[in-house]
């Protein structure tokens, strides 16, 4: 346990990068590959709170890599902003795995079950790698780890649908675009400083003044790259197709993890390398980031309305759910940044859940379309409810996760006299209300199709599939209830990492 | 064999191709203290079987190099080179920490930067390889006669 505690940090990366190269080796015995992922899946998990209990009680946890100190060797680096994070990439990996066992035997042909999983562990790799690393470039090196296995895992949906070799090239250009700009950014800003690792960064930085126009450019590189990697929204193109054709799960775990980690690289830059007391950093994030949030957050909202597949309208929601959280970064107070945190991690479990459902209900009948959902309510009535559940969730009912991350960002918002920005959050919810409802509309009250006069009997999804999509349902409903209890504090304490020192 | 226009090619190579080998694993170990180490060790050594492959025919090279040892081979170097921060970690150091795998720092350094080179050569070897069996694997859109 003492073990632990020091060395659980590498310990979460190393065991699924290890465990991955050991599952592609496996021999291809019925479910061996799955049970070893999930193993270890829960061993990270159980690692991952090992580290928020050790971050809780210490503030702050550095871990040297091969015994190198921080400002020449790599360093990970835990504080109260990414070791949430950490912890809610584990558990999403554990509730898309549960799944998985038999979303991949029918979405993903046999034979390469075994490099399916082992592609996953390293994409779990990758995103822990990402979140708690203290060194600029070895980002880079981690988001290239977790991509391209993202990459590969998007093109296994083509047993399903071909389409999805061509999202696979699409997400796969756009993404190298993203991690090029980023590599750029990185580039420039080693040259002005002379040092990869963060915190060195920070300080010299700070004795610049912001008055580098390396620096800026460096800026100007670092938010385009990550744009694109967690969509916002002009760069969010990739997004749509990736979602709605690659397995079920894997879009589940995407939806909840990968924009998150890229999310979470925002913060760390723009407030914990260059800092927003720079002119430029602040009116890049005041004017350029909002506007982009809050054009998102209406456009792709309306995007989503008028979709035909089921799964492509829950991605453009995802896009305009992103701008909820640059919301959060463009208000630049700490209520506005704990209100962000906290969308982003109800924003997971949701949209994990969501995605979940709906790979439960094409598992039964092979359901994409909203208007193939008829009857639903009747032929999978557990499914239903917690995609209800979840759904409400998403629209910000009071009661569920939605609802106190949005009223925690629309207090914020008004705090700082955005009245519009207000405006747009309801306006915004209301179009969540439409397009969600569009499905609950055809899933309740239409009857079930007929296949020769005799009606679809109730098929409910199998007992591992439902397990982590009522799980899902159920948590959003705790945060919703006691959400003020817990999570309230780990966001603000993440919010206070990002803006030390000032006031709300 | 009687009027083989490649006859040249076929002797050439043959003489270079153990050449090329032994180059590898000279740059392989000469990598823990100079230029070299097993990125460009791996290279040289896939090249050699590509160079076999060129001359001899896909399916020669890939009774030469079967293209299961590849998988084997990518996954072996991933955890040679963790297994050695796993060994780190097991005799009280952090992970990939070479000073404690020795009686001393020195020797422990290098000690783990040879076992890490060595995970190095192994998958960059079996993965130049992949690629080029997967590229050189494909069926061509027009057959030969077309052109």
């Amino acid at each position: 346990m003492d073990w632990l505690s020091t060395h659980a940090v590498a310990f979460a990366i190393v065991l699924p990068l290890l465990m991955a190269a050991v599952v592609a080796m496996l021999p291809n015995v019925k479910r061996l590959a799955w049970l070893v992922a999930l193993l270890v899946a829960v061993f990270v998990a159980v690692a991952a709170s090992v580290v928020l209990q050790t971050q809780a009680g210490l503030g702050e946890i550095i871990y040297e890599m091969g015994g190198w100190e921080p400002p020449y060797g790599i360093s990970l680096r835990i504080d109260a902003l990414n070791a949430p994070i950490l912890l809610l990439i584990a558990a999403m990996a554990v509730a898309t795995l549960i799944y998985a066992e038999p979303a991949v035997a029918s979405e993903v042909e046999g034979r390469r079950s075994g490099p399916f999983y082992a592609a996953f562990l390293l994409c779990v790799a990758g995103l822990m790698g990402m979140v708690v690393t203290g060194d600029a470039f070895n980002v880079f090196v981690f988001l290239e780890v977790s991509s391209i296995s993202t990459y590969t895992l998007v093109a296994m949906g083509a047993n399903r649908d071909r389409r999805a070799l061509s999202a696979a090239f699409n997400y796969l250009i756009l993404g190298s675009i993203g991690a090029t700009f980023f590599v750029i950014g990185v580039g420039f800003l080693y040259a002005e400083t002379g040092t990869l690792n963060m915190e060195d960064m920070r300080s010299i930085l700070a004795n610049l003044d912001g008055g580098s126009r390396v620096a800026q450019v460096a800026f100007g590189f670092i938010v385009v790259g990550l744009g694109l990697k967690l969509a916002m929204f002009p760069l969010h193109t990739w997004l749509p197709g990736a979602y709605a054709y690659s397995p079920t799960l894997v879009t589940a775990f995407l939806a909840s993890t990968a924009t998150k980690a890229a999310l979470y690289l925002l913060y760390r830059f723009c407030f914990t390398v260059f800092d927003p007391s720079f002119d430029y950093v602040a009116a890049v994030l005041t004017y350029i980031v909002t506007g982009l949030a809050v054009t998102g957050m209406i456009f792709c909202s309306l995007q989503a309305l008028f979709q035909t597949d089921a799964r492509r309208t829950l991605a453009f929601s995802s896009v305009a759910q992103v701008g909820y959280m640059l919301l959060g970064i463009g208000i630049l107070t700490v209520a506005g940044l704990a209100g962000g945190y906290l969308h982003l991690i109800n924003h997971a479990v949701v949209k994990g859940g969501l995605f979940l459902a709906l790979g439960a209900m094409w598992y039964r009948f092979g359901i994409t379309r909203i208007s193939d959902m008829a009857g639903l309510s009747k032929t999978m009535p557990i499914t239903t409810a917690a995609f209800t559940v979840l759904a409400f969730s998403l629209i910000g009912v009071p009661f569920t996760a939605g609802f106190v991350s949005k009223v925690a960002l629309a207090e914020a918002a008004a705090a700082k006299g955005w009245w519009w920005a207000v405006g747009v959050i309801m306006v915004t919810s209301i179009l969540a209300l439409f397009y969600m409802g569009r499905m609950m509309m055809v899933a309740y009250f239409r009857d079930p199709p007929t296949v020769d006069g005799v009606a679809w009997k109730r098929n409910e999804a199998p007992a591992l599939m439902l397990i982590p999509i009522v799980g899902l349902a159920i948590l959003s409903i705790l945060i919703g209830m006691r959400g003020n209890v817990f999570l309230t504090d780990i966001a603000e304490n993440a919010a206070w990492v990002m803006l030390p020192g000032s006031g709300l | 064999m009687n009027h083989d226009p490649h006859v040249l090619l076929r002797v050439i190579a043959k003489f270079l191709i153990p050449l090329i080998a032994l180059f590898a694993f000279y740059v392989q170990f000469h990598g823990d203290f100079g230029p070299g180490g097993g990125f460009q060790a791996g290279v040289i050594l896939a090249a050699s079987i590509i160079l076999y492959s060129l001359i001899f025919g896909l399916e020669n090279a890939k009774q030469a190099f079967p293209p299961i040892l590849i998988r084997i081979g990518m996954s072996l170097g991933v955890l040679l080179y963790g297994g050695t921060g796993v060994v780190a970690w097991m005799q009280g150091g952090e992970f990939l920490n070479y000073s404690v795998l020795a009686h001393d720092a020195i020797h422990g350094q290098h000690w783990g930067i040879l076992a890490v080179e060595l995970g190095v050569f192994c998958t960059v070897t079996s993965v130049m390889i992949a690629i080029f069996y997967a590229f050189g694997s494909r069926q061509p859109q027009t057959s030969e006669e077309d052109w």
